[in-house]
């Protein structure tokens, strides 16, 4: 069995990032699994930027502890992570540029020193560029073929025109062909090649696919770690696709032209961070009182206030449920792997247009940064399995002869058809003060109590298609872990490492979070024997969040709020604690 | 055609204060849609919160009352999602000019088509008088024993700097040039900006409807040249005073179009907004079989 993890690091400005990804990609191509994870700090250059990328041979879920593979661009990171560096381990470094100390590191550690700088600057390229050589070298570690890299120099820098396209290659064929001349078989891992059948794809790209597909006609996001990726990926389609994505002053105006674009008729798409959220406030209220569907994506990080801006936390769950003054409907979904962010984006905008309320799609740094291989069928057949609905609009046959329409009417299940601006017979106030059918304020106690009920019950309509927790692994098992978001992701992994040791626990994941169904939560735990609640902060909001709606007591959790996700290697330890006491 | 009744609401009835100038402008956006021939479903009136606010709520067109501060980015999103629509934003001086003045600054330099219909009151009446951006210097009320020393916001020269391409100064005690403002700037392709003077009547006693009528003089009759960003600047600056009046001075408060320019809009600039909005893109069936084979 292969299963690697390697780490680039360097000051930020080194293209640290763009290296990390480029690796996920050759072991994507190589037919691995592969998951990776970048930490950071909020700085363009300097600081230290550290990227695990980790890549099997049998299906893999999350980053784990050790490092196989070390590229060290600057001194900092020996020091930084030689204590995290496996028996065997490889370190690439320039001995130019990082100065190692043969006695500093255990002797099976195999030291590849490469001249990175020098062979960058024979084939023309400078500095900038010793990360690209670094890959090369890497790959050279692993695999005797350059052609995979090669191949993706040409896919990934094909825009960017030929003589790019040919430094990159060059440049990392230099790192790879001194590699493969100096040290060729000296590294105890080699990969076998497998067939490709997954893509490799980001928790953000994935969102933002999802927006597209559920055919987002309007987008308005103000920058902020780390949704901006969704940001990045909807500005290079819109013109493809026919919609806009535009850049607002604030969070506060990014809401409210999403509210504004729905209102008149197109799917519309907000997404921030806890702070932009926190501006938002107020107008997700607006959304709900004027019941204009409306998606917003919530990538947590640690608070409060500025807090840690590019590190993970599942810290804003209970601010979701709750924001905004008032007592109104909303639907909360927390999708867990990368999958998940695509196709709960796709539910999502469905959700808003039929039940004609505020959807929070509730995601962290964790899982919008991080990147998956997953089989591009499961994307193929999600995407086929989706069929937009919008709801009750009307058509512009009825909004031409209806001549006494009423915006909130009152129905039998509380979705009154919604005209839009253009047609001829649908004039109506939608208003933010309490209101009548017509959208006239009204204060009268009956109306009111009618109109909140009103509300309500398009929640209560739309349970049928709330789906219940997932659950993972054998239904009979000795331990069960609740758990909710991107923590699934090192559950899941901690889990197969116990199934190796002949452990077979069960995991139940609840992703929609509001409507929370009690049936459903307490159906999945019904077997439950020990049970384990996992999230990432320090209050246990998601823990209370059940205990409120259903009466479940769990008898122990694991809860984390340093900024870093869950490691697989923890929850084994829980787990094998838990059960032999 | 459209006639004055189609844009009549027969259900409700404005509830300002009798006298109060908002009514001047009720009645002068109405004849302004009349005049421009607008359906009344293909018009968007968009407000915030305070009395003037409330006006969309009697006027039959489409209406979005929003929050406070907030109407301009729902207007925008609505030009956006169906450039096709007449947006015209109503608010007050405190919704414009203190709470949205971020959203009014950004609007203006975007130059999107909208007209901005500021009734300016210098005072927020709703809440019972207290200082608005707009009270002049100086000023004290029942609400405010102690003189206001903080020098007003100019709203002409705010959204002269911010890059409008139309501004004007509306009275409403002059209905026919309140018209006539209001037309050229739903006609004007670009960002509109009216800043009409509309005294409260009940919690604004120094700038009331003799106050201004004693003050007012038209650009038009000085010969003003719209065109000319700087005169725009200096006779911008005439008024509101940022000092406490000398004695004898009496204020000189312009109004008509200061300046109006032709600038590519946003909807301009927004390549996938051509002749089709993007509310009539259908969206079903969108193709992403190319973006996941790319992720390979």
């Amino acid at each position: 069995m292969t299963d690697i993890q390697w780490l680039i690091g360097g000051e930020a400005g080194y293209g640290i990032m763009t290296t990390g990804v480029m690796m996920s990609k050759v072991f994507t191509r190589l037919g691995l699994s592969v998951f990776d994870y970048v930490e950071y700090p909020s700085l363009i250059r300097g600081g230290h930027n550290a990227y695990y990328v980790r890549a099997s041979d049998e299906e893999i879920y999350s980053q784990r502890r050790g490092v196989d593979i070390l590229v060290a661009l600057n001194r900092e990171t020996i020091d930084k992570h030689k204590s995290e560096l496996s028996q065997n381990a490889a370190v690439i470094f320039d001995p130019t540029l990082v100065k190692v100390d043969p006695q500093e590191l255990f002797s099976t550690i195999l030291q590849v020193s490469v001249p990175l700088l020098e062979l960058a600057n024979q084939v023309g390229a400078d500095r900038l560029m010793i990360n690209t050589v670094s890959v090369g070298s890497s790959l050279a570690l692993l695999y005797s073929d350059f052609s995979v890299l090669e191949k993706i120099m040409q896919d990934v820098f094909n825009k960017k025109g030929e003589e790019v396209v040919l430094l990159n290659i060059n440049t990392s064929k230099a790192g790879f062909d001194f590699v493969q001349k100096n040290f060729q078989n000296k590294f105890f891992v080699h990969i076998e090649k497998q067939k490709q059948k997954n893509l490799l794809i980001g928790g953000a790209e994935a969102v933002a696919l999802g927006a597209i597909r559920a055919g987002v006609g309007f987008a308005a996001m103000y920058p902020m770690t780390p949704i901006n990726g969704i940001m990045t990926t909807l500005v290079a389609q819109a013109s493809k696709y026919n919609f806009v994505i535009k850049e607002p002053e604030d969070e506060i105006a990014g809401i409210n032209m999403a509210i504004g674009a729905s209102y008149a008729g197109v799917r519309s798409l907000a997404a921030t961070s806890g702070g932009g959220f926190s501006l938002m406030v107020e107008s997700l209220g607006l959304a709900a009182q004027t019941e204009v569907p409306l998606v917003l994506v919530e990538g947590m990080r640690p608070g409060p206030a500025t807090g840690m801006p590019t590190w993970t936390e599942q810290g804003d769950l209970r601010f979701v449920l709750h924001a905004a003054q008032g007592d109104f409907p909303r639907i909360i979904i927390a999708p867990g792997d990368l999958l998940e962010c695509f196709t709960y984006t796709l539910h999502a905008f469905n959700l808003a247009e039929k039940y004609q309320l505020p959807v929070i799609i509730l995601v962290d740094k964790y899982n919008m940064e991080g990147h998956s291989s997953i089989a591009i069928e499961e994307f193929k057949i999600q995407d086929s399995r989706f069929k937009i609905e919008r709801g009750k609009i009307l058509s512009d046959e009825e909004a031409g002869v209806q001549t006494d329409y009423k915006r909130y009417v009152f129905v039998e299940d509380g979705i009154s058809p919604r005209s839009l601006p253009g047609q001829k017979g649908g004039i109506a106030l939608s208003g933010s003060d309490e209101h009548d059918e017509r959208g006239l304020y009204d204060e009268e106690a009956e109306n009111r109590k009618k109109m909140v009920d009103k509300r309500f019950k398009k929640l209560e309509m739309c349970l049928p298609e709330i789906p219940g927790p997932q659950m993972y692994g054998l239904e009979d098992a000795p331990l069960t872990i609740v758990s909710f978001g991107s923590t699934k992701l090192p559950i899941l992994e901690a889990m197969k490492w116990l199934a190796k040791e002949n452990i077979f626990i069960n995991f139940v994941q609840v992703a929609y979070l509001n409507p929370l169904i009690p049936d459903q939560f307490n159906s999945a735990i019904k077997n439950a024997k020990k049970t384990l609640v996992i999230e990432n902060n320090h209050q246990g909001q998601f823990q209370g969040l059940l205990r409120e709606h259903t009466g479940f007591v769990s008898d122990d959790h694991l809860r984390k709020y340093d900024g870093r996700p869950f490691y697989p290697e923890e929850i084994v330890e829980k787990v094998k604690a838990m059960l032999s006491s | 055609m459209t006639e004055l009744k189609d844009l009549e609401i027969t259900y409700d009835k404005p509830n300002w204060c009798p006298g109060c100038g908002d009514f001047g402008v009720w009645v002068s956006l109405k004849n302004a849609i009349v005049q421009l021939g607008l359906n009344p479903w293909e018009v968007v009136l968009v407000s915030g919160i305070g009395c003037s606010s409330k006006l969309p709520y009697w006027v039959k067109t489409y209406g979005f009352n929003g929050l406070h501060g907030r109407p301009m980015p729902v207007a925008e999103g609505i030009k956006l999602a169906n450039h096709g629509l007449t947006v015209i934003v109503i608010g007050g001086d405190g919704d414009q000019y203190g709470e949205g003045g971020n959203h009014l600054l950004h609007a203006a330099r975007r130059n999107i088509d909208l007209t901005v219909i500021v009734h300016n009151n210098q005072v927020y009446g709703l809440t019972t008088g207290q200082f608005s951006p707009t009270t002049d210097i100086g000023e004290k009320n029942k609400a405010n024993p102690n003189p206001i020393m903080e020098a007003p916001v100019n709203p002409i020269e705010f959204a002269l700097a911010a890059g409008a391409t139309y501004v004007a100064r509306g009275f409403a005690g002059d209905h026919k040039q309140e018209t006539e403002l209001i037309t050229a700037g739903i006609k004007h392709k670009g960002f509109a900006m009216i800043d009409i003077m509309q005294p409260c009547v009940t919690f604004n006693h120094k700038n009331t409807f003799s106050w201004f009528y004693e003050r007012v003089y038209t650009l038009e009759q000085e010969g003003h040249d719209i065109k000319d960003k700087i005169k725009a600047f200096q006779r911008a600056e005439e008024w509101p005073l940022r000092r406490p009046l000398s004695e004898g001075e009496k204020e000189k408060v312009a109004t008509g179009i200061f300046y109006q320019e032709d600038r590519p809009t946003w909807e301009d600039v927004t390549p996938q907004l051509g002749s089709t909005p993007l509310v009539k893109h259908t969206i079903d069936n969108r193709d992403i079989t190319l973006l996941l084979e790319e992720l390979m």
